[in-house]
């Protein structure tokens, strides 16, 4: 089945804040105030720099060399063009620098309330995750509750590299929300650059940087597994977002292998962790990290052990792909419907109360 | 399945183990407060020898951050990597459904009835006085 037939679910698409000054407005006067009193200019991290080929595709970009900024080029570049059912956006936005608990906070709120007006409102098609200040574990419980009840929001969105391991329990009262409002947790590739982005230390270029994100959603997984949120939150899904996917397996038998010996370290892991992440964890396609061909992908995808766990995403607007090439190339035929409209319903159990 | 004397009761203390040998068959014998287990001296992973092992408890948790420590000295870990066994049924902890050593039956009778069966006498010495430990193999 091709993918222009299934009307599939992009899991990853990513609404870009243009300006600071775009979020003012949905902040109260004193943080207005303060914002420009203070001299903030902006809170784009080095994550995804604007200039960087990665950060938005050469067609996509307008005249000011910036895209996505808007509800009319997403849905002229990709929901049209893809013929997506819904999109999942997830705006990356440097919500979780801050190093004011109350800042994080009003900013996520700003950037939750611009999705919701200049976005969801705009395009029918479109779903949002969640921006929170992980900084504080209460304040990013009262985001939660603040949007769950708008069904549109559909995932809580975590960064990849932040405060501590996002296993520890001073994290848990995000699981425990997000598990009652039936929302799965989304970790999205980047950082809040208080920490080397590699675990050896700070790499020189934005390429280290990129590649090395795959290490630290292993870190993340292993603490998830092992510090039992799992185990306490046996509903919680946990979606890796631009994680890339083909490291999982050998990652998952290493864990796995040492459990085995060191099970007792953990007792509340009381099944292998590869099972438990077949379970719990899915992950999203763009960028895919291994070679074309379809004999090569089904390998990969026999070896997760599961069609359940990949879910369809295009990264739009970030150049992970030429043209409408944004399945693999050589993806098999018989898993689009699968991983681009089974897999993203049963992840996201909210898109199912409005199916176009 | 034929019954073997392998060792004299006295001879193994509470929280001891010893080596013995079965049809050519090495197996671990331990004493667990004085009860008798006996499980093949072959790890299932790779074949490390479970009689090299640490002795110590079973670690399970309802919730993260809860412990519970009980069959304390009745687990039993291979050497090699820590693989852990129930040393009275040979059950692993890691994958009870899929891994497992190979566990004997045992039970100590006293001299006087072992010389009486065919099968113990001829092989193994036995003497009058005393307890010995028996294994089904």
């Amino acid at each position: 089945m091709k993918l222009l037939d299934v009307s599939a679910i992009d899991c990853d698409v990513h609404p870009t804040v243009p300006d600071l000054a775009d979020l003012l407005p949905y902040m109260e006067p004193h943080w207005r105030d303060t914002i420009s009193d203070r001299g903030i200019e902006a809170f784009e991290s080095i994550s995804y720099p604007p200039n960087a080929p990665l950060s938005a595709r050469p067609d996509w970009r307008d005249e000011r060399g910036r895209a996505a900024q808007n509800v009319t080029s997403l849905a002229t570049q990709a929901l049209d063009r893809w013929n997506l059912r819904f999109a999942v956006g997830n705006c990356i936005y440097g919500v979780h620098m801050a190093f004011s608990e109350d800042l994080a906070a009003v900013l996520a709120r700003a950037v939750n309330d611009w999705l919701v007006r200049e976005w969801l409102d705009r395009e029918p098609r479109l779903r949002a995750s969640i921006v929170v200040p992980l900084q504080n574990p209460e304040l990013a419980v009262d985001e939660i509750r603040r949007r769950s009840e708008d069904r549109r929001f559909v995932q809580v969105l975590l960064p990849a590299m932040a405060e501590a391991p996002l296993g520890r329990r001073h994290f848990w009262p995000i699981y425990s929300a997000a598990e009652r409002a039936g929302l799965p947790i989304g970790i999205h590739a980047g950082s809040s650059y208080r920490h080397p982005v590699t675990p050896v230390g700070w790499p020189s270029h934005y390429v280290e940087d990129y590649a090395s994100q795959a290490q630290a959603f292993q870190g993340q997984l292993a603490s998830l597994v092992c510090e039992g949120v799992f185990t306490k939150f046996p509903n919680l899904k946990v979606v890796l977002i631009e994680s890339g996917v083909t490291w999982l397996t050998p990652f998952l038998w290493r864990l796995t292998k040492f459990w085995r010996g060191l099970r007792s370290e953990v007792p509340w892991v009381d099944r292998p962790p590869s099972e438990i992440v077949r379970e719990h964890v899915r992950m999203t396609i763009q960028p895919f990290d291994a070679p074309d061909g379809t004999e090569r992908l089904e390998r990969i995808i026999d070896h997760l052990q599961s069609d359940r766990m990949l879910l369809f995403s295009s990264d739009f607007p970030h150049w992970q792909f030429d043209g409408d090439e944004v399945l693999p190339n050589g993806f098999p035929e018989s898993l689009v419907g699968r991983i681009a409209v089974d897999n993203p319903l049963e992840t996201y159990p909210r898109m199912k109360e409005c199916m176009p | 399945m034929d019954r073997h004397v392998v060792a004299r009761a006295d001879e193994i203390g509470p929280g001891e183990r010893k080596l013995v040998h079965v049809r050519g068959r090495a197996v671990v014998l331990f004493n667990v407060d004085g009860e008798f287990f006996a499980i093949l001296d072959r790890c299932p992973h790779q074949g490390g020898s479970l009689c090299e092992g640490r002795l110590t408890g079973l670690v399970t948790s309802k919730e993260p951050g809860q412990y519970e420590y009980s069959h304390r000295g009745a687990v039993i870990r291979c050497p090699w990597h820590a693989w852990e066994f129930d040393i009275r049924t040979g059950q692993s902890w890691c994958e009870p459904g899929r891994i497992r050593v190979k566990s004997f039956k045992t039970e100590v009778q006293a001299g006087a009835g072992l010389v009486q069966g065919p099968y113990v006498a001829e092989t193994f010495p036995v003497t009058r006085d005393g307890d010995y430990v028996v294994i089904e193999a």
